[in-house]
């Protein structure tokens, strides 16, 4: 599969994207802020960082880039776009996903690990996990407090669209533990069409054993497989 | 002419703001025990362009409603909209 990583100023986790989708065999295409060929790549990667230094709101300037333009019609047409981190901040900005990620409750900056429990297979990110299942994947972010109104909550969690919650390492609420104290324990949502998904940690920080968790592979190990079916049908 | 134009951005009432709970601890911290509770934005100042000032006022809102504010946690208030002296007749 080819992965298209875009790479704006200040982006800072591209690289260790690229790193994560080799290690599983695929080909990583870095696509820069200012071109708008997505050089038919299967799944674009918003990869973390402080896109335009957060400056005005973290992720609001980036909306702005030619690439996002691209990334707007390539979702638009069902096309997978993975926003980590900054990149969750920049699609909840673009409006391609409700809410917006705010400072954290502690007021910290957070690196550490965080333990996630999957809450639907129904998306390409999770078909091959199973509900429930709890992935070890390290937060480091500032502004990653999921807020949206009680509608959109419930409309998320009614339509199955929290793909993963911040959970206890155990898999129970993660109550006063949580990072930065998302409303509901929301760590990432999918889109009305599945194929968007927006999350705060970082899968690519837990792609070997070497890095304390291996965890992150399987989201793109899933992706993966699901893009192969999907070619396999088209 | 050139106006100019302030703009203040504050979180909802609805959204938690716990750099407000700090400055309000911090103030009471410092004797200011009438402090009931403190909110921290941001106030954005503009130069613009407009033949007048309900032009200036028009653009500025439209300005908050697509770039300045985000509508899901934020409000914005017009503070104040002034002829720009110093920029009349400037390039």
């Amino acid at each position: 599969m080819r992965f298209g990583i875009a790479v704006f100023p200040g982006t800072w986790s591209d690289r260790d994207c690229a790193h994560a989708v080799e290690l599983d065999g695929h080909q990583a295409v870095m696509l820069w802020h200012k071109d708008r060929d997505l050089q038919g790549v299967d799944c674009v990667i918003l990869p973390g960082g402080f896109s335009y230094g957060d400056y005005l709101r973290t992720g609001a300037v980036a909306r702005f880039a030619p690439l996002m333009e691209s990334v707007q019609e390539f979702a638009a047409g069902g096309g997978l776009v993975w926003g980590i981190c900054n990149g969750f901040q920049i699609l909840c900005e673009a409006h391609l996903l409700p809410g917006a990620l705010v400072r954290n409750a502690s007021l910290q900056f957070r690196c550490e690990p965080s333990w996630l429990r999957v809450e639907t297979p129904d998306t390409p990110w999770t078909a091959s996990l199973r509900s429930g299942q709890v992935l070890q994947i390290p937060v480091s972010h500032g502004e990653g407090r999921y807020v949206a109104d009680e509608a959109t909550l419930d409309l998320l969690e009614e339509s199955r669209r929290v793909a993963l919650r911040y959970v206890a390492p155990d898999g129970s609420p993660v109550g006063d533990a949580s990072p930065n104290g998302s409303l509901r324990d929301i760590a990432g949502i999918v889109s009305e069409g599945r194929n968007v998904l927006g999350m705060m940690p970082h899968p690519e920080r837990a792609c070997e054993p070497l890095l304390g968790s291996a965890d992150g592979m399987e989201l793109v190990r899933s992706v993966a497989a699901s893009l192969a079916r999907q070619a396999s049908f088209a | 002419m050139i106006w100019a134009a302030e703009v203040a951005v504050t979180l909802k009432p609805v959204v938690n703001d716990p750099q407000g709970l700090v400055v309000r601890d911090g103030l009471r911290q410092l004797g200011f025990s009438q402090v009931r509770s403190a909110r921290v934005g941001k106030v954005i100042a503009l130069e613009l362009e407009a033949d007048s000032e309900a032009g200036a006022r028009e653009a500025v809102v439209q300005m908050c409603e697509k770039l300045l504010r985000n509508p899901v946690i934020e409000d914005y208030h017009v503070e104040s909209i002034t002829p720009e002296p110093s920029a009349v007749g400037a390039g």
